[in-house]
């Protein structure tokens, strides 16, 4: 059981980058000008100087650097990232009603990315100079250039407002009652533009690097001797190379996580996706500091996890992936 | 001469930059984007003094469309002229773009070359920070920077620039590890050369060419990540950048959808024509791919 242990080793890793990303989350919320009590006292319509120390007494704000910032990070320990003032909610019960929309529209796009992307680049390779391929050469191009939020505008007016095939804005259609699979289908309604707009710039570089992969793989000597013994071209690229081309591309898509949920932001903001993003937008005009650093560290918490279901999916597909690294 | 060589057959030395150079002006594409790139520099230096137009001024009524009326692109929502703002806007996007990346680039090597040449216990602590910054999400991570700091554009550049080193560390790190075993670097450190000297005056030059292609790369990644900001309304408010104009009049594409896809151009041409001339540089500098 080499595979648990090795997990284990990196799971004990992960949550010590956790706690640094609490420690620099504070410091920040420490550097920066203004803290809660003014926030409170702004609220209020103002306060005098008496009022301020006595919130900032009850808050613990009178305390030394260490000693609230243990208390930071302790409270997070119990799922409490703090109160937003903004929205009246703890910022925990706030995004974890915000999470879901995100992980959704994360999760779909580099799934369909990697799946999409890995079946495009075998089969450019297999036809370097085919239709396809150019097709590849041509999305990374793009897929590198243009800004999402732009792609995602220009996907709007085409496929919203010029042809209506899809809804402009938000996650489901309140107004319309339905079973489960009647909102099953309107979310994914939903959903079309903002994947394909999210999922487009990760398939430009799934895509990519499965050809050159692929391409290598299959110049390699066992895939000749594979050739040779009589296999069809077809077993040869789906049993014998695929399997050694997987490796490089999951370890970019692992790579991605931190990139994919940046993108979800403006792609969120572009479509009105009810998610974390859009929240850690309409909570930074709002300057609702505890909620922008709980998306913060929410979202460090998904890249973190993604990069351990990664390196776990590595160790199961290549079982030359060893080592503690 | 000619007893050594009759023919002539051995080539003169050259200086690298020219070879350089050489295999760069044969890749068609990357030196039409570099043209188009050129121009485009041109046109922020000096564009604002030929359209003097000021980008914030209410100068026709809203949403003409592009050429009527004597507007080249139209005006936006407000009745302002979409070409002075694209001729202002582009100085923005490219300092921005360029100060940022510089900013990415010097943590990034200090932190790669320390790394690369030090080893041991220098390497496991700068690498794990390298690691703590790939792990949060770079555009997140910059609003909050922006969004506690400030608007400023120094600020902008900073955190742009203080998210996106990572990648530039693991490269210069991974050619100092490489180059540092090599003979001629052990030899000038048998003839007494500092840690600086070694690092700085024999590595450095020598990991360069593959830290030159991202440093392109970086620009254009930066000119996204400025657009991406100001999109969201994350950017000073007094001045005029592309990705401010297209979050400004995102509202409107109902009516005017010219407002938003001008711009958005302007951005993707930059950014093409930037990953075009990093794809030339690429064969140019890299020495594996070049064909001898």
């Amino acid at each position: 059981m080499q595979i648990l242990q090795a997990f284990a080793i990196r799971s004990g890793y992960a949550v010590i980058l956790l706690i640094a990303v609490l420690v620099l989350n504070f410091s920040m919320m420490h550097l920066a000008p203004g803290d809660v009590a003014d926030t409170i006292s702004q609220s209020m319509g103002g306060a005098d100087q008496e009022l301020l120390d006595k919130i900032r007494a009850d808050y613990g704000l009178d305390q030394p650097f260490i000693v609230q910032l243990g208390r930071y990070i302790g409270g997070v320990l119990q799922f409490d990232l703090g109160f937003s003032f903004f929205y009246n909610q703890p910022v925990t019960d706030l995004i974890l009603q915000r999470l879901p929309a995100t992980l959704l529209l994360v999760i779909t796009a580099q799934v369909l990315a990697l799946l999409i992307g890995v079946v495009m680049g075998v089969i450019s390779a297999r036809r370097p100079n085919g239709m396809l391929s150019h097709f590849v050469t041509f999305l990374a191009l793009f897929g590198y250039a243009a800004p999402v939020f732009w792609t995602g505008i220009l996907l709007l007016i085409a496929f919203s407002l010029k042809i209506q095939w899809f809804p402009v804005a938000g996650m489901m259609d309140v107004s319309v009652e339905g079973g489960f699979w009647f909102r099953a289908g309107d979310i994914a309604r939903h959903m079309v533009l903002p994947v394909i707009t999210l999922g487009s710039i990760f398939l430009a570089l799934y895509s990519r690097l499965a050809r050159a992969t692929m391409m290598e793989t299959l110049g390699s000597d066992f895939v000749r001797t594979a050739k040779a013994k009589g296999l069809s071209p077809n077993q040869v690229v789906y049993k014998h190379a695929l399997k050694n081309s997987l490796s490089p591309v999951i370890t970019l898509a692992g790579l991605q996580f931190s990139a994919v949920i940046s993108g979800a932001v403006l792609v969120e903001a572009v479509f009105s996706w009810p998610g974390l993003g859009t929240l850690a937008f309409q909570s930074i005009i709002a300057r609702d500091t505890p909620t922008i650093l709980g998306i913060l560290f929410f979202s460090a918490l998904v890249v973190i996890v993604g990069n351990l279901l990664t390196d776990l999916a590595l160790r199961l597909i290549d079982p030359r992936v060893g080592g503690k690294g | 001469m000619s007893l050594i060589d009759p023919e002539n057959t051995i080539p003169e030395a050259r200086s690298p930059f020219s070879e350089a150079w050489e295999m760069f002006r044969g890749n068609t594409a990357a030196m039409i984007a570099l043209v188009i790139l050129c121009l485009i520099v041109l046109g922020a230096i000096f564009g604002p003094y030929l359209y003097p137009t000021d980008p914030f001024d209410m100068v026709w009524a809203p949403f003409s469309p592009p050429g009527a009326d004597g507007f080249i692109l139209g005006t936006d929502y407000l009745g302002r002229d979409l070409l002075a703002a694209l001729i202002h806007g582009a100085r923005v996007s490219i300092i921005i773009g360029l100060a940022a990346a510089a900013v990415s680039i010097l943590i990034g090597v200090t932190v790669g070359a320390l790394a690369g040449f030090y080893k041991g216990w220098v390497e496991e602590l700068l690498m794990r920070i390298t690691e703590f910054f790939q792990v949060l999400p770079t555009l997140l991570f910059s609003m909050v920077i922006v969004a506690l700091f400030g608007a400023s554009l120094p600020m902008i550049t900073f955190a742009i620039g203080v998210v996106s080193w990572t990648a530039v560390a693991r490269i210069t790190r991974s050619e100092f590890l490489r180059i540092r075993e090599l003979e001629y670097v052990m030899a000038s450190r048998a003839s007494g050369a500092t840690n600086a000297k070694l690092m700085f005056r024999v590595i450095l030059p020598n990991a360069l060419p593959p830290i030159i292609v991202q440093a392109a790369l970086m620009v254009g990644s930066a000119i996204l990540f400025e657009a991406g900001l100001s999109f969201l309304g994350l950017t000073d408010p007094n001045v005029v950048s592309w990705g401010q104009v297209i979050g400004s009049n995102r509202q409107y594409i109902l009516d005017a959808s010219y407002t938003v896809t001008i711009p958005g151009l302007a951005i993707f041409i930059t950014v093409l024509c930037i990953s075009l001339v990093g794809d030339g540089l690429n064969d140019a500098l890299n020495p594996k791919l070049r064909s001898r």
